[in-house]
């Protein structure tokens, strides 16, 4: 890639891309990172030592374990998601963005609604709905930045001057034009006040309509975002084309058609009707495919490249975090069939099947883009230290590995506790006594969590570093013209 | 259902998958204008950013296969289970004849021996080691949430094990307790006595279970107790078994024997409640709880 590193104000701002928004999203992805998964590491102890707090209300397991959600979501990967998409829009329409005013608010709204969600959640002011707890002024808040993100982003993509539209913007496009739809539709409700207010939903319909929401924020947010993150830092870290063109296309229709029927998995052997639970499971099933084909289409564009992966660790990162996508989206299919759900559904192996997505896939994929973008948008060849994107992707790998290999077993272990009967009816084992057996894997959870948090102190160390010896960190980059 | 949401559904959903399959093999024939690189490699020509570059690769075999296996596989699923708006599939599944058929088993495999023990006196099951078993199975996961895993209560929740009966010792006094429930109904007296007299009362209270105390404040404690406690914990204060009232003699206290304790409860009332269990696991299963909680007695 030719870049020209150029004074800003030596030519026209329109002549250049808008980066700055860019860094800022990306700094704030690792500052939140911390915070969502400090919490998260607390949350872990709250489990085995349960009086950790003091009893504190707003620092209860309850308040937390939404702020953590919400944080490592919507604060760590929404930044990243806001960061890379800003800058690949830009590198691969050859357009500055559509407004840098809208841009610079998306930055500052976004950040607003999670401070506003740091307050809110510890003092218990909640919707009810997982992933989507924020109070009606927040939410409101969120769908006027996300409006204003899909004006941006779209305005950009109109006003491209490579005629083709990059595989990475339609990914990035439909996770945008979908949350907008998800959020605005699960979080209707009626106000009762400045903090508290009641969804329009009842019943059994509500369930659905929140599973609807909760399953595609998983489809849409953390897949298809993260996917268009993927398709433009695989191919620019590996230096090679993506794989197929075909396989982008026939993965993308069908991943975003069949994704939208999801949801009511998470409902099994519920009050939902059977045929709606058919439906959630099939279509689960059919996902499969879709979902592995942005797997082999990022893990085969290294192909004739495989030995970077020796010298390389942040195409490590990304190769790793293709894995750990290619796990999950096999694993959810085989957990939304009923059967298989019926031992999985409400045991800890459910937050093994989440982490491995949120820490292996989102984590590792957003952590590798930002080695890769990082340098680029402070004007330097690379990372100050590789040594220590080394360190960061060990620390990653075996956290990611301890949690979910600790969540499996207390699952299974779980369910099948859970099931086990004695021949009078009674069940062979009370609760308390599945939480006991539960505590060693608790331990090995948190461990797991501490390990992950700790390799995000080598990057702030090593972003701090590429940054501070930086010689021209905030050049603008000229827009290549046309020949 | 209605039937437009019956039809919605079933076009809906044989729509989606039809276009899927439909998709794949057309994506899969379609032909790209390629372009040759240098290094012999066919690519769609298209670039971006300088150098990104898509390759002419076409679908792997294999991931075709996994697709075609799901979606026959669903296929065949929405054919024998409910799933297409009304129709129930061909199994006539539905998960409310599932659990159904699997209560009829588990019943089928343990009811004659709950008939069996259903026929025996409370007394007789109390000393019946597999009767005590089995309620002790049955105790665990329906009264242990209060009473806890070892029977020995908690605050509020009375002590299974000790020898202090606060509604009554007798076999059929434990059953009633627990196929029925009990409302315990101890009034607040903290407008009526005052800060005073609620302490006066309950430094009385303490004098009744032999802990050495100020005199005249039990003296003038005496006084109140007459007035508003004797007519449920009696003049003596041994409490009242048919009323719930706890004896006041023993030291054994449900919610705390320490001073503020007491001047809560005397000042604000109590309301335990302990619910019936007669419509969650019926007569036998209740006479069994009974005869595990009476064995806990006989040593």
């Amino acid at each position: 890639m030719n870049q020209t590193a150029t004074m800003s104000g030596s030519i026209a701002t329109d002549q250049t891309y808008n980066d700055k928004v860019v860094r800022q999203f990306a700094v704030m992805t690792i500052v939140w990172g911390i915070v969502g998964m400090l919490v998260g590491v607390i949350i872990a102890a709250q489990l085995i030592w349960p009086d950790l707090t003091y009893g504190i209300s707003w620092l209860s397991y309850g308040r937390l374990r939404p702020l953590h959600t919400n944080a490592v979501i919507f604060a760590f990967g929404g930044s990243a998601l806001f960061a890379t998409s800003y800058y690949v829009v830009q590198r691969t329409c050859h357009a500055r963005l559509f407004s840098d005013t809208l841009a610079s608010f998306t930055f500052w709204g976004w950040n607003a609604v999670i401070v506003a969600a740091a307050i809110t959640l510890p003092l218990g002011l909640t919707m009810g709905k997982e992933y989507a707890e924020l109070e009606w002024p927040i939410a409101l808040l969120i769908a006027v930045v996300w409006v204003s993100y899909a004006v941006v982003f779209f305005g950009t993509i109109v006003k491209r001057k490579i005629k083709h539209i990059y595989v990475a913007n339609w990914f990035f496009g439909a996770f945008i034009l979908t949350v907008a739809v998800l959020h605005i539709v699960n979080n209707l409700a009626m106000p009762a006040g400045l903090f508290k207010s009641y969804s329009v939903y009842s019943g059994a319909v509500d369930a659905m309509v929140q599973w609807w929401y909760g399953h595609n924020a998983v489809g849409f947010f953390l897949t298809a975002g993260f996917l268009g993150m993927m398709y433009y830092f695989v191919p620019r870290q590996a230096n090679r084309p993506i794989y197929s063109y075909r396989l982008s296309i026939v993965h993308f229709w069908s991943l975003i058609a069949i994704y939208m029927w999801a949801g009511p998995h998470h409902l099994h052997y519920t009050s939902l009707p059977d045929w709606a639970q058919t439906l959630g499971m099939i279509f689960s099933l059919i996902l499969l495919a879709p979902s592995w084909g942005g797997m082999i289409n990022g893990i085969m564009t290294l192909s004739g490249a495989w030995h970077k992966l020796r010298t390389d660790p942040i195409l490590r990162f990304m190769i790793v975090a293709l894995s750990f996508y290619g796990m999950s989206t096999f694993e959810g299919p085989m957990m939304s069939i009923k059967t298989v759900n019926a031992l999985s559904h409400y045991t800890d192996w459910t937050i093994g099947h989440v982490h491995s997505g949120a820490l292996g896939w989102v984590a590792m994929i957003s952590i590798g883009c930002l080695y890769s973008l990082l340098p680029r948008v402070w004007g330097v060849e690379k990372m100050y230290s590789i040594k220590a994107i080394e360190w960061h992707f060990w620390t990653s790998t075996i956290g990611t590995v301890l949690y979910i290999v600790a969540m499996w077993a207390a699952g299974l272990m779980q369910g099948i506790m859970w099931r086990t009967f004695n021949d009078d009816g009674t069940l062979t084992y009370t609760f308390i006594e599945v939480l006991a057996r539960t505590e060693p894997f608790y331990m090995l959870r948190l461990l797991g969590g501490i390990v992950f948090l700790s390799g995000m102190f080598f990057m702030v160390w090593n972003v701090y570093k590429t940054w501070q010896t930086a010689p021209n960190r905030s050049a603008s980059v000229a827009i290549p013209q046309p020949a | 259902m209605s039937t437009f949401w019956h039809w919605y559904i079933t076009i809906i959903t044989i729509g989606t998958i039809a276009v899927t399959v439909w998709f794949l093999i057309w994506s899969s024939r379609i032909k790209v204008d390629a372009a040759q690189e240098d290094d012999g490699s066919e690519t769609t020509g298209h670039v971006w950013d300088g150098d990104l570059k898509e390759l002419n690769n076409p679908l792997p075999r294999w991931w075709m296969g996994l697709f075609w296996i799901t979606i026959v596989f669903s296929v065949v699923y929405l054919i024998l289970y409910p799933g297409l708006g009304r129709f129930q599939g061909v199994l006539g599944w539905s998960q409310e004849s599932q659990y159904e058929q699997e209560m009829e088993v588990a019943r089928a495999s343990f009811e004659q021996r709950y008939a069996a023990l259903g026929a025996l006196e409370l007394e007789q099951l109390a000393s019946n080691p597999e009767a005590v078993e089995i309620g002790r199975n049955l105790y665990a996961h329906n009264c242990s949430t209060c009473h806890g895993s070892d029977a020995r209560g908690a605050v509020g929740y009375p002590n299974l094990t000790d020898d202090h009966w606060i509604w009554g010792d007798q076999p059929q006094q434990v059953l009633t307790s627990i196929v029925n429930g009990r409302q315990a109904a101890m009034p607040g007296w903290g407008a009526v006595l005052g800060d005073e007299g609620v302490l006066e009362t309950a430094i009385f209270v303490q004098q009744l279970a032999g802990e050495s105390v100020d005199p005249a404040m039990a003296a003038a404690g005496e006084e109140h107790y007459n007035q508003v406690c004797l007519a449920c914990h009696g003049p003596q204060g041994k409490g009242n078994p048919i009323l719930g009232a706890p004896n006041l003699t023993s030291g054994v206290y449900t919610y705390g024997g320490d001073l503020d304790t007491l001047q809560y409860t005397i000042r604000n009332g109590r309301a335990g409640v302990m619910p019936a269990q007669l419509d969650l696991i019926g007569e036998t299963r209740s006479r069994l709880v009974t005869a595990y909680i009476l064995s806990l007695h006989d040593e």
